[in-house]
């Protein structure tokens, strides 16, 4: 989970990381209250999980809370890179020295961390490493050690502070791992890391990811999920513990295993060429050993989504039972009656699949397509949907 | 011979006694699988009755039991939280392969004990992954037995169903050993990995790679492949129609801008001269096209 800026600020807080005091606004009331609060010059921050929003109008400084107000007016509710910006930071000016910047993430090819410091702050990481790799130091970081005193220190001179500022800086970052480890993050990165006038060391923004495996001991990171900006077709699958993620075709698609599910997204989109462009409406994983239950749930929440013109069913039972999938189909059907009007294909193979073909033949539902090959069936589907389109 | 797992394997299960650790002990002996043990400090010197008459001794710790059996196989069916900790163990008593089928462990656990049993020299596979099986022969983790049987394809996939539809379009010709390396961010064992050791097993004619977004392993694997494998190589990458910054299912497999998309993927497979099918049954039909041209 990605965390918003004002989230990652008050993390920093909490681990001791220095930061300027920061308040969240959602209206413009709130946004001149909160510089009212902090006093003098303020910068007002879009709030959104995409870089770029300062070339995108999102963060502006305001020198009177009537400013901070006018702009909060015009931040709230803008569109930025397809995110639209539901609140602002209200953030108390500094003085800028310098820029900076750090990071430190999973490294996954190495399986290990990778600290990455740069003296040369402000503009985007990417765009430095590119076109200035010789000022971006990158240094390894062993899982058992972390980063400690002397991982610090070698960080710090790796990207080549000046020596009057190698003791504040390996402070921060020693900071900004307690950060890192503490909360079970995947990534934290301060850009910029700044030096004020007068001397301090702040991190000026932030970008946390949390690892949500880790969730089971860190029972407050629940509160940080942003729950207003979720899908309604994802909250409610989540809820029901369903690995599901909303796209933008007309083919619903439910499959048992991530593999096969992604797979099946392929061969949907690449049979739906033939059939005006079909495209797959959602990912849906029922996992492993599903029940009947699990499946019906599934098939729920797809029916449920007005985008889906037809439904394709792909399992291979492994540990999960054909015999499981196509009572699960029968029973939402059932409970659907006259409500379910969106025609289903279904493939099944492996464990069980006898069973589970005569289960779906035995019912002979009007709705339901039996066909015996992924490929042929996501052909069916495709064109079962250009035909409702 | 076959890769990391034989029929002299002797496996035993840390979490035996849990759930999912009966199911999948019992699915396991079924497929001819030698499990010597099982690991649980709350009921060492039990013995779990399975069908068939099978009694299967419970151990206090993973030392003991590697004393008592000649184990060189640990599996673990342990919760997220406790995961860690039976990894650890399990390298602290010297054990060759460990095999982590445990879903949703923090990549923080994964990372420290993967540093730990580098630095002791042990393989893990997994977490997140269905296991190994070499047909014929033994089957550690949770892939179904009786899909195919033995042969001289050896496949490697992040993706266990993904595995399982590849074993099954392919069952006719057969598999040496099928490993599922698990969907995390970080793994214990590789596309590499397997692919260095299929290239050394006499017993593997032909190998299939199944890749997904996420992560440049696949990449590398493509590199890998031009400069030190000379068997015939299909591919498959799932994943092209998943939108960035979307996590599909697997912990690992989400696309960060640029990096990790499946066309870049299957750009840098073909760029090594692997043949890279557009779905999986028509991967399954160029590798039939390799082995039955040979």
């Amino acid at each position: 989970m990605d965390l918003y800026e004002y989230q990652a600020r008050d993390m920093f807080e909490k681990h001791g990381v220095p930061v300027l005091p920061g308040i969240v606004a959602e209206t413009p009331a709130e946004a001149r209250a909160a510089a009212e609060q902090l006093g003098g010059v303020v910068v007002v921050k879009a709030q959104v999980k995409v870089g770029g929003r300062g070339k995108a109008g999102g963060v502006k400084v305001a020198k009177t809370p009537e400013e901070a107000g006018a702009y909060a007016e015009a931040i709230l509710g803008m569109d930025i890179k397809g995110h639209t910006v539901h609140r602002v930071m209200i953030a108390a000016g500094a003085a800028i020295a310098e820029e900076f910047y750090f990071s430190v993430l999973l490294d996954r090819a190495e399986r290990r961390y990778l600290a990455m410091c740069s003296v040369e702050g402000g503009m985007e990481i990417e765009q430095l490493a590119v076109e200035r790799p010789d000022a971006l130091a990158r240094v390894a970081v062993d899982p058992l050690v972390g980063i400690d005193q002397a991982k610090a220190y070698e960080i710090v001179d790796e990207a080549r502070f000046p020596a009057d500022l190698r003791d504040a800086v390996a402070d921060v970052i020693q900071k900004l791992w307690a950060v890192y480890k503490n909360e079970d993050a995947t990534l934290v990165e301060v850009n910029p890391l700044v030096r004020t006038e007068d001397g301090s060391i702040i991190a000026l923004d932030g970008k946390v990811t949390l690892d949500a495996n880790a969730d089971f001991r860190h029972e407050d990171h629940a509160a940080l999920e942003d729950k207003a900006a979720a899908d309604p077709l994802e909250a409610k699958a989540k809820h029901m513990n369903l690995n599901y993620v909303k796209l933008d075709g007309s083919v619903g698609i439910i499959g048992n295993g991530a593999g096969l599910v992604m797979s099946t997204l392929d061969v949907v989109a690449y049979a739906g060429r033939e059939f005006g462009g079909q495209k797959p409406a959602n990912f849906l994983d029922i996992g492993g050993g599903a029940s009947a239950e699990v499946m019906a749930n599934g098939l729920d929440v797809i029916l449920h989504d007005p985008q889906v013109k037809s439904v394709f069913v792909n399992v291979f039972g492994g540990i999960t039972s054909c015999v499981a999938v196509a009572d699960g189909i029968v029973g939402a059907l059932e409970a659907l009656g006259d409500k379910a009007t969106k025609p289903l294909v279904v493939r099944l193979d492996g464990n069980a699949v006898e069973d589970g073909r005569a289960i779906l033949a035995h019912a002979n539902h009007p709705l339901v397509t039996i066909v015996e090959t992924m490929d042929g069936a996501a052909a069916k589907a495709a064109e079962l949907a250009a035909a409702a389109a | 011979m076959a890769i990391f797992l034989t029929a002299e394997s002797k496996v035993i299960v840390q979490g035996m006694t849990g759930s999912e650790g009966m199911k999948h002990t019992q699915r396991m002996l079924a497929s001819g699988t030698q499990v010597v043990g099982g690991v649980n400090p709350r009921k060492a010197g039990a013995e779990v009755e399975f069908p068939g008459d099978v009694l299967v001794p419970v151990y206090g710790t993973v030392a003991e039991a590697m004393a008592a059996t000649g184990a060189d196989v640990s599996v673990l069916f342990v919760p997220p939280p406790f995961t860690k900790a039976a990894v650890m163990e399990a390298v602290d008593a010297g054990m060759p392969l460990v095999v982590i089928i445990t879903e949703g462990v923090p990549v923080a656990d994964t990372a420290e004990f993967f540093a730990y049993a580098q630095s002791k020299g042990t393989r893990l596979i997994g977490p997140n992954c269905p296991g190994l099986i070499t047909p014929g022969q033994s089957n550690v983790g949770i892939t179904p037995a009786n899909i195919t049987g033995p042969g001289k394809i050896g496949l490697v996939s992040k993706s266990g169903t993904l595995t399982y539809q590849m074993m099954f379009e392919l069952r006719d010709l057969g598999f040496s050993t099928c490993v599922g390396i698990g969907g995390d961010p970080i793994v214990g064992t590789t596309h590499i990995d397997c692919l260095e050791a299929f290239e050394n097993d006499p017993d593997t004619a032909a190998i299939v790679m199944i890749g997904e977004i996420g992560g440049d392993a696949e990449e590398r694997a493509a590199a890998y492949i031009k400069e030190h494998v000379t068997k015939p190589v299909v591919g498959y990458v799932a994943g092209f129609e998943a939108p960035e910054g979307k996590t599909m299912g697997h912990a690992g497999a989400i696309v960060s801008g640029s990096v990790g998309t499946a066309a870049a993927k299957k750009e840098a497979l073909e760029a090594a001269g692997v043949r890279v099918g557009t779905t999986p049954s028509e991967t399954a039909a160029l590798m039939r096209e390799i082995l039955t041209a040979s």
